[in-house]
């Protein structure tokens, strides 16, 4: 995994334990279970977009699998809180694959429109589904969650449960890409044809990868219906899925830090931006654009860049 | 007269119409420098693509120790031992020096998904020797000092060797060099001929598309030439120089 | 009224429909034609059209007329803006970032739209009253001939204007071979431009003619425009005559779909046809897939 990696993930870690007992504000705790939600699937997209070189614009809907397979399941039939996620996780898999196999044949603009397309339908049906999902109103009264006997009811216990989720998933994925397999992706993302005439079975890598961000998705899905304990198909819409897209971009698509730091800023930003109500939209088109034309390695490929000239 | 490795019977291929490569047929036999030439859009680059499986032949079958490869994957194809550089040359800009030649390593290792991200002892070991085995191809082309810069630093002379060195981290046992002298310097070139019948000593057969005569007339056993996707001539260096329609393809009559 | 009478209606409204789509195909073409971008902010020029006709000829109270000829002269400068400070200024044009930045410039509208006219639906009147048509036993909303009559003029305008202009012809060379179209002197940043001005100028029309059908919100650029892209693809990118056949298959499966089946399900429909066109024939029903090998190296 590497020393600088070791190290970061160090910090981090000595951060989100010390921090639920510096902050006595509830509100705080619950923001960096956002953070963490947002972040595990952010990991996941930027495997695919920064690390395989392939778009999505349709992992809403993986999330939405995963929270609605676990607030069926547990609220409507009664399964174990575990064994929904599982099977979110089953189902978005199974999705994904059948997905994957036709959309990753496709190239650039097509795969975008077609995982597009893809997260619109899934979030139609959620609407429709109305005998299972509860329609455009949503569902409630989902139990939460326990682990080893012990409920994860309070936010501190869930801020713990979620984190550690995302540093397992983080510490998975920082060695897939330090591997080679890690090397093979990075070499889909710079020429595909070079890839493959050095012997990378492209498609098979590529659809792995997809399905692993469709996991890491589900899995966040389960983890907010547990946490929120009410689903409506509004949390799975397209804006959604261009705003995890969004955090990869910002972060930098080419660093699993800079996803983890996208999903951080993206989360606790509109906090910040409730004074504008809903034009905060405005405020997100113009970053987004302003990163994409300016730094389109994002902030850590940014920053790194004028740290470099600084040093000189 | 040597085994042959490759053998293309009757290879067709046209693009919508365009006909590239019309009722091709040649063999390359085993350790031998085999050259292609022809003029500008005669077809060179195609037989490469078709070859390395980057799109199929519309009619014709090639044949690679004996196995029909026709239809069959890039990667694949490249994992039974065929491996290339491009005319444009195309490195892995997002990857260090090193690491494109240990990309060359792909079908030479076999940590999946699985042991990747596990981080078990085979991936250490596995990677300990893929990066030893890089060095030694860069040593080959002699660029072991700049390893850890990325490809679009170096001059584009090295990226053409940095190309080779990837292409036979491989262990190929047939190389397929898209006009490796282009953009070479004439000291560049004489030592890219050096390493060529290097690499061909390393028992290595290579099929090579190159402009430069006085290189192909150098260093190859045979060469085919091509016009229009249509093979014109083919024999040994000298009987080529001499060939009446080779000289009228080159000079530009009709 | 009778099942045929119903089928007929349901034809009529998806031929209206259709229209659109149509008209939001070629915009898709014009652009990617000349650049091989896919401009994701298509369905917005759709929806900006809409607004910024129903403050002309609802707020401001002008004559149909000058608000459409407005409508479209306001579009084309949207068009220019976003070639100019979103398109151009671009670094590194790869299709990841080419991708984001129309999306960005799509949020940005979508934003803008929200702000000037509020969430609410906005309603226009029809051109020319609402009395129906009577027509094979089918009630005809006259609204519906002005969208087809439209359409046609578009498609009928634009193809002489690639076929006999100098400008025209210029684009369509862009399109063909870009290098090529530069080294016969074409400057080709002037036709990327001249693109986005005629897609965003034609999406506004689109989205003139078919508020009064269909109302328009700040936030219906998304799915107006992946339909498009629906039908762009379905009669093979950058096919100009494709788009227009397929945009009024499109509609008129979604119209038959949702009136028979589900009409909860009626965006799905055209989604589904979308994905199973990618899936099966990427190159669209007229594509050659040959011709797409060729692009691709």
């Amino acid at each position: 995994m590497g020393k600088k990696n070791s190290f970061t993930l160090l910090i981090l870690s000595v951060f989100l334990i010390i921090f639920p007992f510096v902050t006595t504000n509830t509100y705080y705790l619950s923001t960096m279970i956002f953070v963490g939600i947002h972040g595990i699937i952010a990991i996941g997209l930027c495997l695919l977009m920064g690390y395989a070189g392939q778009i999505s614009i349709g992992h809403a809907a993986f999330f939405g699998l995963g929270a609605y397979t676990s607030a069926v399941l547990t609220s409507r039939f009664g399964f174990h809180p575990w064994s929904a996620f599982f099977l979110g996780v089953l189902l978005s898999s199974v999705v994904a694959l059948a997905i994957g196999i036709p959309s990753l044949k496709l190239k650039g603009h097509y795969l975008a429109m077609a995982t597009l397309g893809f997260g619109e339908i899934t979030y139609i049906v959620f609407n429709e589904l109305t005998d299972l999902t509860g329609g455009p109103p949503g569902m409630g009264d989902i139990p939460r969650i326990s682990l080893v006997g012990f409920m994860v009811n309070t936010d501190v216990k869930y801020y713990f449960f979620v984190w550690a989720f995302l540093i397992f998933i983080l510490v998975v994925s920082l060695n897939l890409i330090n591997s080679r397999i890690g090397r093979a992706l990075r070499s889909i993302h710079d020429s595909e044809i070079a890839a493959s005439a050095m012997g990378v079975n492209t498609s098979k890598l590529k659809l792995q990868i997809f399905v692993i961000s469709a996991i890491f998705a589900s899995i966040a899905g389960s983890l907010y219906t547990h946490y929120v304990t009410f689903v409506s198909p509004s949390s799975f819409s397209l804006s959604f899925s261009i705003l995890l897209v969004m955090m990869v971009v910002i972060g930098g698509m080419h660093n699993l830090w800079g996803a983890l730091i996208g999903a951080g800023l993206l989360t606790i930003m509109p906090e910040f931006l409730r004074a504008l109500k809903d034009f905060e939209i405005l405020v997100y088109g113009a970053i987004l654009l302003i990163i994409m034309i300016y730094m389109p390695k994002g902030l850590i490929g940014g920053l790194g860049y004028l740290f470099n000239r600084f040093k000189k | 007269m040597n085994n042959t490795i490759l053998h293309a019977s009757n290879i067709q291929k046209s693009f919508g119409g365009l006909v590239a490569i019309s009722n091709l047929s040649f063999a390359v036999h085993e350790t031998k420098i085999k050259a292609i030439i022809g003029p500008n859009g005669a077809g060179k680059t195609t037989i490469f693509n078709l070859i390395t499986g980057i799109f199929p032949p519309n009619g014709g079958a090639f044949e690679f120790m004996g196995t029909r490869i026709t239809n069959l994957k890039s990667h694949i194809i490249s994992a039974m031992g065929v491996s290339r550089t491009f005319q444009n040359v195309q490195l892995f800009s997002n990857m260090s020096v090193l690491e494109n030649v240990m990309l060359g390593r792909h079908t030479r290792t076999s940590c999946g998904i699985m042991s990747s991200i596990v981080s078990m002892s085979k991936k250490k070991r596995e990677e300990r020797e893929t990066r030893e085995r890089a060095t030694y191809y860069l040593e080959i082309v002699d660029l072991c000092d700049r390893m850890n810069e990325y490809p679009e630093n170096l001059p584009f002379g090295k990226q053409r060797l940095l190309e080779i060195a990837r292409a036979i981290a491989t262990e190929p046992k047939l190389l397929l060099l898209d006009e490796p002298a282009s953009g070479l310097n004439t000291r560049e070139t004489q030592n890219l001929g050096r390493l060529i019948t290097e690499i061909r000593d390393m028992d290595i057969t290579i099929l090579l598309v190159e402009h430069d005569m006085e290189l192909v007339m150098d260093i190859s056993d045979e060469i085919i030439v091509l016009n229009s996707g249509r093979k014109i001539a083919e024999g040994l260096p000298g009987d080529i120089q001499e060939n009446d329609e080779v000289i009228k393809a080159y000079l530009g009559e009709d | 009224m009778s099942l045929s009478s119903q089928i007929i209606q349901y034809i009529m409204s998806g031929i209206t429909i259709g229209s659109v789509y149509a008209i939001t195909a070629i915009g898709f073409n014009i652009i990617y034609n000349s650049t091989s971008i896919i401009n994701f902010a298509q369905g917005e020029f759709v929806v900006l059209g809409g607004l910024i006709m129903v403050f002309f000829t609802v707020v401001l109270k002008l004559p149909l007329i000058f608000g459409f000829i407005l409508t479209v002269l306001l579009l084309t400068a949207v068009g220019m803006v976003m070639e100019r400070f979103a398109i151009f200024p671009i670094k590194e044009p790869t299709v990841i970032t080419l991708i984001i930045v129309t999306i960005a410039v799509s949020i940005l509208f979508r934003g803008i739209a929200m702000f000037v006219w509020g969430k609410d639906a906005h309603v226009l009147p029809p051109f020319s009253g609402e009395r129906g048509i009577d027509f094979l036993g089918a009630s005809l909303n006259p609204q519906y001939i002005w969208v087809f009559g439209i359409t046609v003029i578009v498609v009928i305008v634009l193809s002489l204007f690639f076929k006999y202009t100098i400008v025209g012809k210029a684009m369509t060379a862009c399109a063909v071979n870009r290098t090529a179209a530069s080294l016969m002197g074409i400057n080709v940043r002037r036709m990327v431009l001249l693109s986005f001005v005629l897609s965003a100028a034609i999406g506004g029309v689109a989205g003139i003619i078919i508020t009064p059908i269909t109302l328009m919100a700040y936030d219906n650029g998304a799915i107006l425009g992946l339909k498009g892209f629906g039908a762009a693809v379905l009669g093979g990118l950058g096919n100009f005559y494709g788009a227009v056949f397929a945009g009024f298959l499109l509609g008129i499966m979604e119209s038959l779909g949702a009136g028979l089946i589900h009409s909860g399900y009626k965006d799905a429909i055209a989604l589904l046809v979308l994905l199973l066109v990618l899936f099966i024939k990427p190159s669209g029903i007229f594509g050659v897939s040959e011709i797409s090998e060729v692009k691709k190296f």
